[in-house]
């Protein structure tokens, strides 16, 4: 069976974007994501040669800022913010490699 | 069957900038944890990326010392990823029109080509506890340029010296202090090994947590071999990451993703692509410092030393620049090298320049002796007084008055008729005891030489 | 005298004067959104003694800021220090800005009340303001609609005189859109013209911060305070800003305004068409020269729309983690926690458009969705380029349709995005576009918008022609039953 290139693979996009789907949102999601892709797929009809891709909206160059060290942030303000900290850190469930 | 290694190296450099790439928080080190923060470094909703320029200029210095070409049209691209020491879980990078391409590293005998630098932030610090781990933002952000080179090494050997002298570059250069136990340098291995004479590159293992620079010598050193003795056991080797142990002396595999990275780069969208005109990199040649190589060449050229000193007096920069302040306008440029010799690490004593200078136009002119200046030299180094000073309050300056000293030397021909006659004998030793006595009468500081002379000429004038 | 009713230049001349006190005009205000606010729903956060302090310390001073003593809503995607930034978003529940964007450091400089916080579609992605994570706002012309979005708040407070002005952002209609569909004047500025710092960004390219108001005049003066370069927005564009309201009344005669004939589609609702094409009439009576244009690559901006902005906005939203700051979930690991925080954060439709962004730049998908939407990107770009060697300004409807009911088009994504299908094209070409008042459809009675589109900072132009019209016409002076 030919893989149906408007078919995204959903579990592999929802680990890439670290969201938890249930099952009722994928099976949705694959329907309503299928639907724009044979939308979008009209892109295909326009003749795109010699033509540059638009990285940006304005045309500047050489944005730079003089290397100042300015004040930073009261860590309290930030550690408020925190789902999470303790000794100034910000604490998550053990990283392991 | 005979294997060949063949070893990429990644290098990330922190460039010792004032102020982090996008924000302008501070980048020394040593702070509390998250007291060098703000909405930018911390992706903050909300928040927007505005480039250091000064950043640029140290990575395009960089392509400049080790020969990269510069690209003209730069731009900067996202790295898409998730990691608690990411602030946005995507890094700002470059892609595909990096800052530098090409270039390479001059190791005694070769060159080991590198294929980019590229300019980038650096993530958070991770400290890990029992069950949590946290997060400190502080380095979050600091400028980092990574140096990607060619896999032209062959041996740890060659790693250690492409290591050690890209390190000396970078900091001749002034780019970054290249602390590896600050992190300011980090190096990441890629190693594989092939059968002798075959074109095609074995299957390569990254090793991560490379600490020092004998340490990637002593991880290659195990790697190798392990690859090699797997090889010839009929074993595959599988492209993975490996996790070097310094105190157990080997490579372990890591708990590593199962797959590639998809990294999704697109170009970043809040980050205006550079451009750097010929006026620009004029500008920045110019300030371009002297590589050690080039030094000691031109130490030898320009002074005279020999190979061998220039290249003690080039080993760091520090020392090479003390030598050149100490020689400028001295006619004896040897003679001050070496008294350089004599001591390990002369620029870090409270000696100066000027003085090493003044100390062999002393002995030079005949002020002191060669010996006497072996004392003054010991009390400069001890003291950092001037040699004047020391000559001064010591009483050391040589007699070399000539009516003083033919005073002198009279009283000894008068009182010496032994070795007068022994003289005028033939016996042309004698004139040394008489060269003594008017040593002894003036206590030590007629001036040898000439004392030596005016006895001859009185001598044969009697 | 209904204080609250009344446009900021009518407000400020009666401030300045000594009439009325910036105390008893946010108090005006603030009576209002009392009366009406239940059933509107414009407002996620008030705090009613903060805006009357803000007021009382205007009063104390000179009161000669352009701004000075304007109770002015801002739409819940910028920062306030202090005030809390959900974006519309479960996820950033409880959390406090801790700097403010550019603009609102502008608004403070210019005097301004910060009035309070608007719904809207969570991280401005959606058409209706359904996309809340807090409820849906009503429109004010009929409470059983929608007020469109994402910036629906915001337009209902202006459209429901419960604020005398407000900010919102566009990135594919969503400020235009929602002025249209509620009576009110909306503008999405050049890109680059206003500052994104402290804007919650959706797609980074193409998001604008935008003012809505009552009156064109409002709205130029508005522009005028939050417009120029900002030294921490590197996309922001070093250029003067000129003076919005100097050349305002010059009318429209000797302007050329360009139709896109593409724009005036079969399937257009027919009031909405009528009111158009009438405005149009209105415009040539008073010396316009009407001019038929092309904008050959219409058909495909929508689609180019959605492969780009939600790839920016995949990777825009990564940073909403759980580790920093907004609400976690705790999963057994890291990477749980991530899927269960983003999981639960997010509502269906940001879910729906970071999985689709996410898939455009994917390995092996890149080129064909992400980098070849770029480059018809670039064709739709040229299209307005070449147009504005024909006219001045294009006119156009702003929506093909008045304001649906609340639910109707919720189960149907793409039925959704085809509304944003006339506002769209302006975002990705980077031009400016404003929408203005034109007429109401008969029964029932709700708003039609004029869409005016301009060449990146044309905004006086667009204003010119705006004013002319307004002026000519009673739309501006209409309010809703409410």
């Amino acid at each position: 069976m030919p893989e149906d290139p408007n078919q995204i693979n959903i579990d592999h996009v929802a680990h890439l974007a670290r969201l938890e789907l249930t099952d009722a949102e994928k099976n949705k999601f694959a329907a309503q994501l299928k639907d724009m892709l044979v939308y979008v797929a009209k892109l295909s009809e326009v003749d795109v040669t010699g033509v540059e891709p638009t990285a940006h909206a304005v045309p500047l160059t050489n944005v730079l800022r003089p290397d100042e060290a300015r004040p930073s942030i009261d860590p309290a303000l930030v550690l408020k913010n925190a789902p999470e900290s303790a000794r100034g850190l910000f604490i998550m469930p053990k990283i392991v490699e | 069957m005979n294997y060949e290694a063949v070893i990429g190296l990644e290098v990330h450099v922190q460039l010792k900038t004032n102020s982090k790439l996008f924000c302008g928080c501070a980048t020394e080190s040593g702070a509390e944890p998250n007291t060098r923060v703000c909405p930018i470094c911390l992706g903050y909703p909300g928040v927007l990326p505005v480039m250091n320029a000064e950043a640029v200029r140290k990575t395009i210095l960089s392509g400049l010392l080790i020969g990269c070409t510069i690209n003209r049209y730069s731009k900067w691209d996202r790295k898409n990823y998730f990691y608690p020491d990411m602030p946005k879980n995507y890094q700002v990078s470059q892609y595909d029109l990096p800052l530098c391409l090409g270039g390479a590293v001059q190791i005694a005998g070769k060159k080991l080509g590198v294929t980019r630098i590229h300019l980038e932030e650096d993530v958070a610090k991770s400290f890990h506890f029992a069950t949590t781990s946290g997060v400190d933002f502080n380095r979050a952000g600091t400028p980092l340029m990574e140096i990607v080179s060619e896999p032209d090494m062959r041996s740890p050997e060659d790693a250690f010296a492409y290591l050690t002298a890209l390190k000396e570059i970078l900091i001749t250069g002034g780019v970054s202090d290249c602390d590896m136990e600050k992190g300011q340098l980090r190096c990441d291995c890629n190693v594989s090994v092939r059968p002798v004479g075959q074109a095609q590159f074995g299957e390569k293992v990254e090793i991560k947590n490379l600490n020092s620079i004998s340490g990637v010598r002593r991880a290659l050193e195990y790697e190798i071999p392990r690859q090699i003795a797997a090889r010839g056991r009929g074993e595959k080797i599988f492209q993975e990451t490996r996790r070097w142990d310094d105190d157990a002396g080997k490579t372990l595999v890591m708990r590593t993703k199962e797959y590639a990275h998809d990294y999704r780069y697109f170009p970043e969208p809040d980050l205006m692509p550079v451009t750097v005109s010929d006026a620009q990199l004029a500008e920045i040649r110019q300030q371009l410092p002297e590589l050690p190589e080039a030094k000691r060449q031109r130490l030898v050229s320009q002074y005279g030393l020999p190979e061998y000193d220039a290249g003690v007096l080039v080993a760091t920069a520090a020392l090479a620049q003390f030598y050149e302040r100490a020689a400028a306008g001295s006619p004896n440029a040897k003679a001050v090298a070496n008294w350089m010799m004599t001591v390990a690490e002369i620029h870090l004593s409270p000696v100066q320049p000027q003085h090493l200078r003044e100390l062999v136009a002393a002995i030079d002119a005949g002020q002191i002796s060669g010996k006497q200046g072996k004392d003054v030299f010991a009390v400069m180094l001890a003291t950092g007084q001037s040699p004047a000073r020391i000559i001064q309050e010591q009483g050391l300056a040589q007699v070399s008055d000539p009516g003083a000293l033919e005073g002198f030397c009279s009283q000894a021909i008068a009182g010496n008729a032994k070795s007068v006659a022994a003289f005028k004998a033939g016996n042309l030793g004698a004139l040394n005891a008489l060269v003594g006595q008017v040593m002894k009468l003036s206590k030590g500081k007629a001036n040898p030489q000439l004392v030596s002379e005016m006895l001859a000429k009185q001598l044969r004038n009697t | 005298m209904s204080l609250h009713t009344q446009t900021i230049i009518e407000l400020r001349d009666q401030l300045r004067r000594g009439a009325v006190s910036a105390r008893e005009v946010t108090q005006a205000v603030l009576d209002r959104i009392q009366a009406v606010d239940d059933r509107l729903k414009a407002y996620l956060w008030l705090n009613p003694d903060d805006a009357l302090a803000q007021a009382d310390a205007i009063d104390r001073g000179s009161k000669d800021q352009p701004l000075a003593g304007i109770p002015i809503a801002i739409k819940d995607v910028l920062n306030v220090i202090g005030q809390p930034c959900t974006c519309g978003s479960k996820i950033l529940r409880g959390h406090t800005a801790v700097y403010d964007a550019t603009v609102i450091r502008q608004l403070r400089a210019a005097g301004a009340v910060l009035l309070g916080r608007t719904n809207m579609d969570e991280f401005a992605m959606g058409s209706s303001t359904e996309n809340s994570s807090w409820g849906v706002t009503r429109n004010p012309w009929d409470l059983e609609r929608i007020p469109g979005g994402s910036s629906g708040g915001s337009a209902a407070a202006v459209a429901g005189h419960e604020a005398i002005a407000a900010l919102g952002s566009d990135t594919g209609g969503s400020i235009r859109q929602p002025a249209a569909l509620t009576s009110c004047v909306g503008l999405k500025p050049t890109y680059g013209l206003v500052s994104r710092f402290g804007l919650v960004a959706f797609a980074s390219s193409l998001d604008q911060v935008g003012p809505f108001t009552k009156t064109v005049a409002d709205a130029a003066l508005l522009l005028g305070v939050i417009a120029g370069h900002d030294p921490l927005d590197s996309t922001s564009v070093p250029a003067p800003v000129p003076d919005y309201q100097e050349k305002l009344n010059a009318g429209v005669r000797g302007l050329r305004v360009g139709l896109p004939k593409e724009y005036f589609i079969p399937g257009m609702d027919r009031e909405v068409e009528a009111a158009v094409r009438a405005a149009i009439g209105q415009l040539t009576r008073l010396g316009a020269e009407v001019v038929e244009i092309s904008l050959p690559h219409t058909d495909y901006a929508v689609a180019v729309y959605y492969l780009i902005a939600t790839a920016e906005a995949s990777a825009n939203l990564a940073r909403f983690d759980g580790v920093r700051y907004g609400a976690r979930v705790r999963g057994a690991d890291v990477l749980e926690t991530y899927a269960k925080t983003r999981g639960a954060g997010f509502g269906p439709e940001v879910k729906r458009r970071i999985i689709l962004g996410t898939y455009a730049l994917s390995a092996g998908y890149h080129d064909a969705y992400y980098l070849r939407a770029q480059k018809v990107r670039t064709l739709i770009r040229r299209d307005f380029e070449q147009a504005f060697q024909k006219c001045d300004v294009i006119v156009a409807p702003t929506t093909p349709t008045p304001a649906f009911k609340i639910g109707e088009r919720v189960d149907d994504p793409l039925q959704m995005y085809l509304c944003d299908i006339f506002t769209i094209s302006v975002n990705l070409a980077g031009n400016c576009g404003l929408s203005l008042p034109c007429g109401f459809t008969a029964q029932p009675k709700l708003p039609i918008g004029l869409q005016l589109i301009g060449p990146a900072f044309a905004e006086p132009t667009l204003l010119r022609v705006a004013q002319a019209y307004e002026q000519a016409t009673p739309w501006h002076t209409e309010r809703p039953a409410l």
